[in-house]
């Protein structure tokens, strides 16, 4: 009996101390990446970090805030452009979309998710930035090639958390609002969708923190100039881009300047991964 | 032996003062290559409760569905024979199945308010169909509320979510709902079955309130609540292929106390089902 009792135990903690493998990993990262460079936000000053204008390692200047604000306008341009598209396309995969159709859709969308963000990059790289170049003018390596890039890759996310919050609801919603004449149109503005509102803010939350975290098809798209844009042509650079490009050669305080700037990421990232729980929890 | 509607009942029964609303001549429901229902025919007077009662998966709330078109949603749904509301065949091509659903409303089984506020899940329907201002808006919602015996209890809190209403109370505020969009015929699905007792006497008095203005349609499990509520019964039964049949139909005394046909008595006096 009791060895039995102890023949249970042992798989209860094996699993138990995997498992903690898995979150200590989460750990030691974050901890590895605030020793590493919380130093130098200390010695260059935290405001004089976030929002400095001037990043020159060489100078021994870091000022991040070019690079915020072209994540920003990174991520703000591939919402712009992809959300729509993904609600669309979710609705029209909950809703319309006779079955047949939608078991095709679906694994094509999902495939979207595997392609290797290097040749999303690459494919941005030989088609959009000479597109841009040659129909709007400027280098091509820009902003705007980045978002549409990006809106491309948050894709996947965006379509199938919404259309999964969508078809979870319960058909009676549906039933209910059809019994009192209203069209179908009608009742997925005014039911479905209001209904399924805390699903579909997390997916595009999530989304968000897809395109933020992006690196390899930005840095491959984006031109990756230290400056504050004045355009959406124009190129920039992103957060993750900053540490893609200079780890390669950064020692000393330079690594510390992108640990730092890992930082930085790290708490946008848990920010949003938190208000999408928060949206996904509050229904 | 299959006993259809005999015309005749109706003036042995005194129904023939009534105004007939709606009707089904032959009526059959396939789901596919599956027969749910076969060759119902009857008809329903205006302004009175008709009960539909059988035993389970006999084809009660398939056929209630068909008067609000209701199967439609359902692919490979299809409906043969006649179904009128008012002499008009209901799936005629050109019928418009909006206005169709305004006059035939529907409460379903379970309560089901829409995720928002009281008022607006009143709202809901007029705003579909009309512009209102916002003070016509509120004389609806007002007037549904208190025709659906709900109005005191929520009047001071219209903004808060139809959902933190009792079960009772939602049932209620459906069919608020439904009476919002002024229909002339309620379709009620078991609408007392996830109540608890006294809320399912609340909903029993407000439909025989509602029957003065409104003809009810009524599937029910509850031989009780057919026999206390109901002006007329129907009783379905699944043939041998597991298609619904209608076995008998008159009014509700003479069902409950002179069954003509021996599986309505069976049923009735609790043999099975």
């Amino acid at each position: 009996m009791k060895l039995k009792k102890f023949g249970e135990r042992i798989p209860q903690s094996l699993f138990f101390l995997i498992a903690l493998s898995a979150l200590s990993a989460l750990a030691l990262i974050t901890i590895f990446i605030f020793i590493e460079g919380v130093p130098l936000i200390a010695k260059v000053g935290f405001f004089n970090f976030i929002f400095g204008m001037k990043w020159a390692p060489s100078l021994g200047q870091y000022g991040i805030f070019p690079m915020i604000v072209g994540t920003v306008l990174v991520t703000v341009g591939a919402v712009i452009i992809g959300v729509p598209i993904a609600l669309c396309c979710s609705i029209f995969l909950a809703e319309f979309a006779p079955r047949q159709l939608s078991m095709l859709v679906r694994p094509a969308i999902q495939l979207l998710a595997g392609i290797p963000s290097v040749v999303y990059g690459f494919w941005g790289l030989i088609f959009i930035v000479p597109a841009i170049r040659n129909y709007l003018g400027g280098p091509g390596l820009s902003i705007l090639a980045g978002s549409i890039i990006l809106a491309i890759m948050i894709l996947p996310t965006v379509i199938s958390i919404s259309e999964v919050s969508i078809l979870a609801l319960p058909p009676l919603l549906k039933e209910g609002a059809f019994a009192l004449g209203a069209t179908h149109w009608q009742t997925i503005r005014s039911v479905l969708l209001p209904a399924a509102k805390s699903g579909i803010l997390a997916s595009i939350i999530l989304g968000i923190g897809r395109a933020v975290g992006e690196t390899m098809a930005v840095i491959m798209v984006l031109g990756n100039a230290v400056a504050l844009p004045s355009s959406i042509l124009d190129p920039a650079r992103t957060l993750t881009t900053n540490i893609g490009i200079e780890m390669g050669y950064a020692s000393g305080e330079h690594q510390q300047a992108l640990f730092a700037t890992g930082i930085v990421l790290l708490v946008i990232i848990m920010i949003l991964n938190a208000s999408a729980q928060y949206a996904i929890r509050r229904k | 032996m299959r006993t259809g509607f005999v015309l005749g009942d109706n003036i042995r029964t005194g129904l023939s003062n009534y105004k007939i609303k709606l009707q089904t001549e032959n009526a059959c429901l396939y789901y596919g290559k599956f027969q749910a229902l076969r060759n119902i025919t009857l008809r329903i007077p205006e302004r009175s409760i008709t009960a539909i009662i059988g035993p389970s998966g006999c084809g009660k709330s398939s056929f209630l569905r068909i008067f609000n078109r209701m199967n439609d949603l359902i692919t490979g749904a299809r409906v043969e024979g006649k179904v009128e509301l008012d002499g008009q065949l209901i799936y005629e091509a050109h019928f418009d199945i909006v206005e169709l659903r305004k006059k035939v409303g529907m409460v379903f089984q379970k309560p089901n308010p829409f995720p928002m506020s009281i008022y607006d899940n009143i709202a809901f329907g007029p705003k579909q169909h009309n512009r209102y201002t916002k003070s016509e808006l509120d004389k609806i919602v007002e007037s549904s509320l208190k025709q659906a015996a709900l109005w005191d209890e929520v009047k001071d809190k219209l903004g808060q979510s139809a959902l933190g209403l009792s079960g009772g109370q939602q049932q209620r505020l459906c069919i608020a709902r439904v009476l919002a969009v002024e229909p002339e015929v309620i379709l009620m699905d078991e609408p007392c079955s996830a109540l608890d007792p006294a809320a399912t006497l609340r909903i029993e008095d407000l439909m025989r309130t509602l029957a003065e203005l409104y003809t009810i349609v009524i599937v029910t499990h509850n031989m009780q609540q057919a026999a206390r509520v109901s002006d007329t019964a129907a009783f379905f039964m699944m043939a041998s292929d597991r298609a619904g049949e209608l076995v008998e139909y008159g009014s509700t005394s003479q069902i409950f106390t002179n069954p003509r046909d021996k599986r309505t008595e069976d049923y009735i006096t609790g043999c099975f089902g």
